[in-house]
This record gives structure tokens, C-alpha cells and sequence, in this order.
């Protein structure tokens, strides 16, 4: 273009000014500050309100926080140290911190083992949760669950290779049958698997070590923090197929599978979760001999799971129940059975609608863990509240100790709730 | 099929029915046969505990138990299996430590546990002794100017929900045709909060509880103990009723310890004791004269291993809740008959 004019004018400009700055009424902070904080009369006065109270909040707290003391031995050389001033007394934290995360029983030169398997857990659980990473990290995933087993509780490593080996066997079986007819191969499937984990029991006892490769811990040893992880972790994800199930059946047809699953659902979601894990803890050991009672973390993880299971089953179900009816028919006009529909057509959708409900469940039934503080379990709630403030050094402090643990909790919960945001988005094939 | 036949087979039924019907009861009578050979056979003792009671109970750093009713425990462990660390400590909650005796998950429960009537007769257990006399007591701050809990009229009072001290208040206040105001707390924790953030005017609870409260406070001296005790809390270990073979055996470890106390025996002079007595009492007590071991099925020196365990009842005091600890309790009732206290230990012969 300006070769046109190259002759005619002198001087003509090729680029555009540099944008300038608004004045400063109209733009930047003076501008943020008077639309957002005092665009009205009665919005300045709450503004100013809010501030006062932001300082009341943070007066009252930050001298506490800053100037806490990280290295005394008690509660009493806390005071000393402090001598009249405010200040927390986080050395608590810093003295029983492995208590507060493990329990107080787990080998202390074994911590590294639940450490491990926490790390291990975010690769196990990366290709579930982005379904962009490669498939082939499933299979780590598949073998998590026993290897983190076996570092948490040690013992001979029969035991988990053989549970492992019996899933794998019971998953060819399936994926031979499943051509013919899904509930024959899923029937054919658990015959398989049992008959291995029956043949490797008998096995794995012959050939108990006389020193396992790693200590074994008995589940009453565990305890913290990793107690609720653990708890929290198994609980979902055992109780999301199970909650799967029982949505599926709660709409079927056939009367006595619709039967078992309402009764189910109604009784366990009619009955608060405490009692249930009374039931677990006090009832249960009556019905076993003395003894040779089942585990108390497998009861109380057979509780929970039933309770949360029931809650994603219902939520599931609304997801099902959005879904229009026309996805049904669309799925029997191409000719799938029952199996091919629900995997193929109807879950994906179900589900996808249902992950804010499920998100829901999962971010309360981890908190709710707590709970087994009640029955004596030391998770990190029972840890501060019976052997930490029982013990004479420590006796009297609260506010550091439940703030750590809420810490804890939120870090947590605030991940989980973030990534069923992501995975919202990432989801969203609709245009609205 | 004879008569006699029959009615056996009927009556096997009629256990099989009933046996389904009790599953609980007759879990606890099977539990219940013969205890020692139980701990005898695993080898380690299944001791009730609390989940942490400052002095009492409570694992440490490293996670050992240590405290009161701890000590209690270990004793028995030594007395019966000759190791004072063959115990299994089973933390136990206010509401799940009877069932867990009950059921034989635990085979002695030593968490501070008021002996009464009901808990000994009809949830059928045998309390075999008291190691603590406690009484239900109240603290005020100095500044309230209160010398006698008769002055409290009108007073807002924190107390726990659900316990015996709730009901003694209510006794004592009626009795004594004065009024107060409650505000209810759920645990020790929040009663302690509560009281200091100026919610009530006095907290009561057992007087143990309220020393030991006391003295976690950041200025102890601000706050007094009432002198007047207004209940009885008669704390004591426990065992499940109809072993009354074990019942015995854990009654004498804890007679010993009060025994050894009255007698002079301490962990330290045990062996010099042992060796050379004049005291015939301690003779037999040692195991060097008599047979008082063979009687309830134990060897002869259980009682020396009872003691020399975590030493005797008055060291025991001493080292987890007597007056140079934090908690800083006094011997009061629990000094010996001799000290004007009220621990009496029978006589071993």
C-alpha cells in the first residue's frame, strides 16, 4: 500500500501506536478498588465493615501462627519459651508428627513402606483419572491394589502374588466367555479366580518363609493419618462397582434382584454410619469366636463400603433416570444385548452426569473416617484425641493439633474437588 | 430311638436353638472357661485399656504404654506368663469396653472403671479390687472466690453428659436446696475448654480427672479444688464373671502390690527381701515359704515378678500419678490403712 502514496505523501505510518494507559479515574486499581469495593454507599459501608473484621481475624490469629514454637519438648517448656506471649505450640507437631500420620505402633524404621505406597498410588491412579495418559498404565494400576498391600501390612508375599494371580486367571476366563454371554463368563470368571486363590492358599502356606522379605504388621498397628487415607481410598473405590451394581439393579425387571438391592439401599441408607461401625466393632465379635475374630479393618472397611456404596448407588440411579429414554432405545434398535448397552451406551453417559453426586460422596466419606475414632481405632483424629492429649507433656493442646489434621483434610478434599472440576470440563461433549 | 436318646437329641436341639438365639452370651461363657489357659497358650495377656487418659494410660513417643492402670496390667502379665511385656494393650472407649470384655476379645479390662452394683451383678462382670479411690470433686477459679461447694448456688456448672457425675450433681445440689445452671460437654477436652473460656463457673468431674486437668492449665495456681467430694468412684480392674480361677489369680497380683507396699517390699530390695526375711508374711508372699503360688495354679515366685515388674502399688503411684508428676495427686484416700488411707490388702496366708 505504500508504494502508492510513496510519491504524494511524506510520511506515512506503518504501524499502529503503542496502546496508551487510561487515565487514571477510568482504569486500573483506583478503578478496581471503586467499582469493586465502593460502587454504592451501602457497599462502602460493607466494605469497610468486612475489613475491620478481616483485621479483628487476623490480629487475633497471625501473632499466634508466626510466632509459634517449633522446638520444645512439652507443653509446660512451650509456656516458657513463650513466656506470657501469644504463640502456638506446633512442637507438639514436630515431636509427634510420625504418630500423626502412621499411628503410634507402626515401625518407625518401616515408615517408608506406606510412603511408598502413597507414591506409588498417584501413578496407580493417573491413568483412571486422565483418561489422556496411555492405556497401558492400567495395568499398574491392576497390580497396585496387592503390591500396596503387601507394603503396607509386609508378611510372607505369597499371599498378595496369589490374590493377584487368581484375579488375572478369572480375568482370562471372562474375556474368553465374554463373547457368548456376559453373565456366563462373569460366573465362569469367579470360579476361576476362587479356584486359584483356594490352590495358592494351600500353597502359599507351604511355602511361608521363615523371615519375610518385609515385617509384617498387623492391621491393629495402623494408625494416623495413613489409617484415614487408606480407609478413605479402599472405602470409594470398592463401593463405586458396588454402587454401580446396585443402581443397575435397583431398575431391573427381575423382582428378587430388584427386591435385594431396594431392601439394601433403604436399610443401609436409613441407618447412621456410627452404627454401623459399632455393629463392626462390638456386635461382630460376639458372633466370632474368641479369637479368631475377623480383622477389625476389614469389618470396618466392610461397613463403610456398604454404607457409601448404598449413597453412589442412589446417585447413580439419578444419573440413569436423566438419561432420556431414547439413549435406551437407540441402544436396542442397534442390536446390543443388555451388558453391550449398559458398557457401551448408557453408563458412560449415566456416569458422566453423576460425577458431581459421586465427588460428593467420596469427599464426605473420607472426612467421615473420622469416625472410627469412636470405636477405638487410632486414626488421626483418635491419635490427638486419646494418646497425644493423654500423655502428660502435651496435655491441653488443641487448637495446633486439630488445625494440623484439618490442614490435612482440606489438602485433600480441595484436590479431590478440583479435579472433578477438571474432569467436568474435560467431559463436557454438550454445547450450552 | 430310646427315650433317653430322644430327649438328649431334643435338648441338643434346644442348646443349638438357644446357642443361636445367645450367640453373645455363650460367646462369653465358652471366653470364660478357662481364661489362664487362653493367655497361657498365646502367650500374651489381651489387657483393656483406655485410648489415653493423661497418667493412667497412654502410649508414649516411642508408643509404649505406660500409666496407672497400665502398671496393673504388666503385673498380671508377669505374675501369669513371667514377661512384663507379654501384653497386647486393646484400647477400649467408654462405650465399647464392656462388650469387649464381654466377648473375650479382652481378658482383664484396667481402665479406670467405677465399680457398682449393676456393672458387677447384672452385666456380669467381677471387679477383683479397687486400685483407685476416687470421688467426683469441683474446680473453680480463685478469682471466683468460692471456699465450699455449698456456695455455688446459682452457679453455672460444666459437666459431661451421659455419666454417673451427672446425676450426682443433680443429688447433691437438690440435697442441699441450692440451684445451678448446666451447661453440658461432651468430652473432658471440651469441659476443659469450656471452663477456661469462662462458659461455667465450676467444672466438675472425678477428682483425679479435675488434678490432672489442672494441671495442664497455663497458670495452674489461678484455679482451686473444692474440698468437698461429693460421690464416690471406686475405680478398679475387671474380669468377666463365672473364671473364677482367673478372677483369683488377677485379685492377688493387685492384693500383692498393696501388700508389698505395707510390707516395705519395693522393686529395688525385692531380691534382698526374697533372700533373707524374718517376716513370714513375706516369706510366703516371695514364694520361699509355702505354697501360695501352687493354690491359684502359678508358680512360686509370681508374686516377685508382680512386683518387680513395675514395682509396688506405692511406686506405681508415685512414678505415673503421685505428687512429683505433672498430674500431682495426693495419696489421700488411696494411702495405706496403716497411712490412714484406705488400702487394705488381705492377709497372705
Amino acid at each position: 500500500m505504500s508504494d502508492t502514496h510513496a510519491e504524494s505523501i511524506a510520511f506515512v505510518r506503518e504501524s499502529s501506536l503503542p496502546p496508551a494507559a487510561p487515565p487514571e479515574k477510568v482504569g486500573g486499581p483506583f478503578k478496581w478498588v471503586k467499582d469493586n469495593l465502593f460502587p454504592t454507599w451501602a457497599n462502602a459501608i460493607l466494605t469497610i465493615v468486612a475489613l475491620y473484621f478481616l483485621y479483628l481475624l487476623l490480629s487475633g490469629s497471625l501473632p499466634w501462627l508466626l510466632n509459634g514454637v517449633w522446638n520444645a519438648s512439652s507443653l509446660s517448656e512451650c509456656r516458657e519459651i513463650l513466656d506470657g506471649a501469644t504463640g502456638a505450640c506446633f512442637s507438639v507437631i514436630s515431636e509427634r508428627w510420625h504418630q500423626l500420620l502412621f499411628g503410634f505402633k507402626y515401625p518407625s524404621d518401616q515408615y517408608w513402606r506406606p510412603t511408598l505406597a502413597l507414591v506409588l498410588l498417584f501413578l496407580a491412579v493417573a491413568p483412571v483419572l486422565f483418561i489422556d495418559l496411555p492405556r497401558k498404565l492400567l495395568i499398574f494400576t491392576g497390580i497396585y491394589p496387592f503390591l500396596a498391600f503387601w507394603l503396607i501390612w509386609g508378611g510372607p508375599i505369597w499371599g498378595p502374588v496369589f490374590a493377584l494371580l487368581g484375579v488375572i486367571v478369572g480375568y482370562m476366563v471372562y474375556a474368553r466367555l465374554v463373547h457368548n454371554s456376559f453373565a456366563k463368563a462373569l460366573a465362569g470368571g469367579i470360579v476361576a479366580a476362587a479356584i486359584v486363590w483356594y490352590v495358592g492358599g494351600i500353597i502359599g502356606d507351604a511355602l511361608r518363609p521363615a523371615r519375610p522379605l518385609l515385617e509384617a504388621v498387623p492391621s491393629r498397628d495402623l494408625g494416623g493419618f495413613m489409617l484415614n487415607m487408606m480407609l478413605g481410598i479402599t472405602c470409594v473405590s470398592l463401593s463405586l462397582p458396588i454402587g454401580i451394581a446396585l443402581a443397575l439393579g435397583r431398575q431391573s425387571h427381575l423382582p428378587i434382584v430388584k427386591g435385594i438391592c431396594v431392601v439394601f439401599i433403604e436399610f443401609v441408607r436409613g441407618v447412621p454410619l456410627i452404627t454401623l461401625l459399632f455393629v463392626a466393632n462390638v456386635m461382630l465379635a460376639y458372633f466370632f469366636p474368641p479369637g479368631s475374630g475377623v480383622d477389625l479393618f476389614i469389618r470396618v472397611v466392610i461397613m463403610i463400603t456398604m454404607f457409601s456404596s448404598a449413597y453412589i448407588a442412589e446417585v447413580i440411579r439419578g444419573g440413569l433416570a436423566a438419561l432420556p429414554k431414547g439413549q435406551y432405545e437407540a441402544a436396542d434398535s442397534l442390536g446390543l444385548d443388555y451388558p453391550q448397552a449398559m458398557r457401551l451406551i448408557i453408563l458412560p453417559q449415566a456416569l458422566k452426569i453423576s460425577i458431581p453426586g459421586i465427588v460428593n460422596i467420596a469427599v464426605g466419606l473420607f472426612k467421615d473416617t473420622t469416625l472410627v475414632s469412636v470405636i477405638s481405632l487410632f486414626d488421626i483424629i483418635g491419635m490427638i484425641r486419646g494418646p497425644i492429649l493423654a500423655s502428660t507433656d502435651w496435655n491441653g493442646v488443641y487448637w495446633e493439633l486439630f488445625l494440623f489434621a484439618s490442614v490435612l483434610f482440606f489438602i485433600v478434599c480441595y484436590g479431590i474437588s478440583q479435579y472433578s472440576q477438571w474432569l467436568e470440563r474435560r467431559l463436557a461433549t454438550d454445547h450450552r | 430311638m430310646n427315650v433317653a436318646d430322644y430327649q438328649e437329641e431334643v435338648k441338643m436341639k434346644k442348646t443349638v436353638i438357644f446357642g443361636a438365639l445367645t450367640v453373645a452370651g455363650l460367646a462369653a461363657g465358652a471366653a470364660g472357661a478357662a481364661t489362664l489357659d487362653d493367655v497361657k497358650a498365646r502367650g500374651k495377656l489381651n489387657c483393656g485399656v483406655t485410648t489415653g487418659l493423661a497418667g493412667f494410660a497412654a502410649p508414649n513417643a516411642n508408643g509404649e504404654w505406660e500409666g496407672f492402670d497400665v502398671a496393673v496390667c504388666r503385673a498380671v502379665a508377669a505374675a501369669v506368663l513371667g514377661d512384663k511385656n507379654a501384653v497386647e494393650f486393646v484400647p477400649t472407649t467408654g462405650k465399647t469396653r464392656f462388650t469387649a470384655l464381654a466377648s473375650g476379645e479382652i481378658d482383664f479390662l484396667a481402665r479406670n472403671t467405677t465399680w457398682t452394683f449393676s456393672r458387677d451383678t447384672d452385666l456380669k462382670f467381677d471387679f477383683i479390687g479397687i486400685n483407685y479411690y476416687d470421688g467426683q470433686g469441683f474446680m473453680v477459679p480463685k478469682a471466683l472466690g468460692v471456699s465450699s461447694a455449698k456456695d455455688l448456688d446459682g452457679a453455672t456448672v460444666c459437666i459431661q453428659t451421659g455419666t454417673t457425675t451427672e446425676l450426682n450433681l443433680a443429688d447433691f445440689f437438690r440435697k442441699n436446696g441450692i440451684e445451678y445452671e448446666p451447661v453440658p460437654v461432651e468430652t473432658n477436652a471440651e469441659g476443659q475448654q469450656q471452663y477456661l473460656a469462662g462458659a461455667c463457673d465450676t467444672y466438675t468431674t472425678d477428682a483425679s480427672g479435675l488434678a490432672a486437668t489442672r494441671a495442664t492449665f497455663e497458670n495452674p495456681d489461678e484455679h482451686v479444688l473444692l474440698p468437698e467430694i461429693i460421690s464416690k468412684e471406686p475405680l478398679g480392674p475387671l474380669v468377666r464373671h463365672g473364671d473364677n480361677d482367673w478372677g483369683d489369680i488377677t485379685r492377688w497380683v493387685l492384693n500383692a502390690l498393696i501388700a508389698a507396699e505395707e510390707l516395705g517390699i519395693t522393686s529395688a530390695n525385692i531380691e534382698e527381701m526374697a533372700g533373707n526375711t524374718n517376716n513370714p508374711e513375706v516369706a510366703r508372699l516371695m514364694g520361699t515359704e509355702g505354697t501360695l503360688g501352687e493354690m491359684i495354679g502359678l508358680d512360686a515366685e509370681w508374686a516377685k515378678r508382680a512386683i518387680m515388674a513395675e514395682g509396688n502399688y506405692g511406686e506405681i503411684f508415685a512414678k505415673n500419678i503421685g505428687e512429683e508428676t505433672p498430674i500431682g495427686l495426693a495419696r489421700g484416700l488411696n494411702a495405706q490403712w496403716t497411712d490412714g488411707g484406705l488400702l487394705y490388702a488381705p492377709p497372705f496366708r
